[in-house]
């Protein structure tokens, strides 16, 4: 008797929690009032959850950069094309590795920072206490850390990107002793705004977004316990990932 | 300091008056036709063992639990039935102290008692400046604005938290567990704020504990809740001179007694016995 019930829960959980994130979602969007206060509480959370970002996304940018131009490197050689290699770097960069890497990373680093921070005020009854004093603690706590989350991926991915083609610069040209002219004028001609870096731009938009929401829905609706708390940063970190990897094939099949 | 004298007469008409509450929770009953009234400018207190509801009725008071039937009124006005935005406004007027002071970690002493403020008015920032630290003072932690949450001990949090519940001037004061985890002379410290606050401010004041001595300090009246009912209720005297098993139990702290030592689990196989 139960058995099919419990089947039937399996598929209408998740379902269940997708409406519910996107009625917080909406919750949320409801109270953007643009006033002083909400936008000087996003530039506070831009810079505790984008800023702090910084040195892993310009750290691990360079790495990628200087690894892509070693494996394009080494396949174009064989075709006697070493000096497409930008062209390489740059589609690739620009389309999919910069925008996905970045948010796999943000995710990591700063989705679970907001899981927890929210996940915390609300084993401490900081919420409960907000509620309490008649603050709205989605306008409050959640809103300005899912809008920085939202700009702050972009510009994260704008700046990993930056850093991917300097250590593609480093490696190429300083290490491989390609040519600087050829490797410029490349990726000037062959990688286009529109088609390949604004495709990159729309997916960190909403990669940003999707990470945002999951951090803090999870965060705001998780037990409020040590353990519960801890299997929230999880599972944000978990969904993150998968919907990120998920939405990039369902946009880049639109985009392209 | 002249103490304003909490009105019992009938004719009064209570701040706090609830009828035939029941409140489950899944299968459990927590609260099962409960009625009570709380004269205005009284300081009452709730006992009972861990888990018998005590919290709950503070929050069916406070409208964060809706009751599965009976009403409460609060000023004459049923909590259940208010809509968002009354029930945002009911909120200005009551203040709240959780049990451990829910401090916002992430924001000074100052701006902690300044967010209700902040919040709820549009005053110029001297005037909110005034009024914050006129409150700090007045918990004796002048000074100390500047400082982070987790730099106070844990009775300066309290009294903080304090200062934050009564920035508003509410009428109607809710304590849940107020001097858990303080050490004695913070508690005393607490109480005394408690019932000066109280009388100065002609307040009403609900507290949840299972502190017998402190009840006996600080309230006028008390209630003991049992087994989801009132088992007894009284003047802290009254009380502990009641003959009744369950408040004499509770009042002294017994063991042996009507208020069971295991929880009686509906799952639970031994039921099967019964």
């Amino acid at each position: 008797m139960d058995a099919p019930r419990r089947l039937a829960e399996k598929f209408t959980e998740p379902a269940l929690e997708a409406g519910q994130a996107l009625w917080f979602l909406f919750r949320m969007l409801a109270g953007l009032r643009f006033t002083p206060s909400q936008i000087l509480s996003v530039l506070q959370q831009v810079y505790l959850v984008g800023a702090r970002s910084l040195v892993i996304i310009m750290i691990c940018g360079f790495f990628v950069g200087m690894v892509l131009s070693l494996q394009a490197i080494n396949a174009l050689e064989q075709f006697g094309a070493s000096e497409q290699v930008s062209l390489l770097v740059g589609k690739s960069l620009f389309r999919e590795l910069g925008p996905v890497l970045t948010a796999l990373l943000f995710a990591g680093r700063a989705g679970t920072a907001i899981t927890a921070e929210i996940g915390l005020m609300k084993a401490t009854n900081q919420i409960e206490a907000m509620e309490l004093m008649a603050i709205d603690p989605v306008q409050r706590v959640a809103l300005p850390r899912f809008a920085a989350g939202v700009i702050s991926v972009p510009l994260l991915t704008a700046l990993f990107n930056a850093m991917a083609i300097l250590g593609s610069v480093v490696f190429s040209i300083g290490v491989m002793d390609l040519d600087a002219g050829i490797y410029w004028s490349k990726l000037q001609t062959g990688v286009y705004f529109a088609r390949d870096l604004m495709q990159g731009v729309w997916k960190s938009f909403v990669f940003g977004g999707t990470i945002s929401l999951i951090a803090v829905y999870f965060g705001y609706s998780s037990r409020p316990t040590g353990a519960g708390v801890g299997t929230a940063t999880t599972n944000t970190v978990v969904l993150s990932s998968v919907l990120i990897l998920v939405f990039d094939f369902i946009m880049t099949s639109f985009l392209t | 300091m002249q103490s304003t004298s909490p009105d019992h007469s009938p004719k009064a008409e209570p701040i706090v008056r609830i009828r035939d509450l029941v409140f489950r929770r899944g299968r459990r009953t927590i609260l099962d036709g409960v009625s009570l009234d709380i004269p205005r400018g009284s300081i009452v207190a709730f006992m009972g063992p861990s888990g018998v509801g005590k919290t709950t009725i503070l929050k069916l008071i406070s409208g964060q639990l809706t009751p599965q039937s009976g009403s409460i009124e609060v000023n004459g006005r049923d909590v259940s039935k208010l809509t968002r935005n009354e029930l945002r406004r009911f909120r200005r007027d009551i203040g709240v102290l959780l049990q451990d002071g829910a401090l916002f970690t992430d924001l000074t002493v100052f701006e902690n008692i300044a967010t209700p403020i902040r919040e709820h008015s549009k005053l110029p920032e001297p005037l909110i400046r005034r009024l914050v630290m006129s409150k700090l003072s007045a918990v004796g932690l002048g000074g100390i604005e500047d400082r982070m949450p987790h730099e106070l001990s844990g009775g300066m949090a309290r009294r903080v938290a304090f200062a934050r519940a009564v920035v508003l001037d509410p009428c109607l004061m809710l304590y849940d567990e107020p001097t858990t985890g303080l050490d004695p002379i913070a508690v005393s410290t607490v109480q005394t704020l408690m019932r000066e606050t109280n009388n100065v401010l002609g307040l009403t004041s609900i507290v949840v504990t299972h502190n017998v001595a402190q009840v006996r300090k600080l309230a006028d009246y008390c209630f003991i809740l049992s087994e989801a009912r009132i088992a007894g209720q009284g003047t802290p005297d009254e009380l502990r001179a009641s003959d009744d098993p369950g408040v004499d139990q509770f009042m002294h702290g017994k063991v042996e007694g009507p208020i069971p030592f295991h929880y009686r689990s509906p799952d639970a196989p031994w039921s099967l016995l019964d």
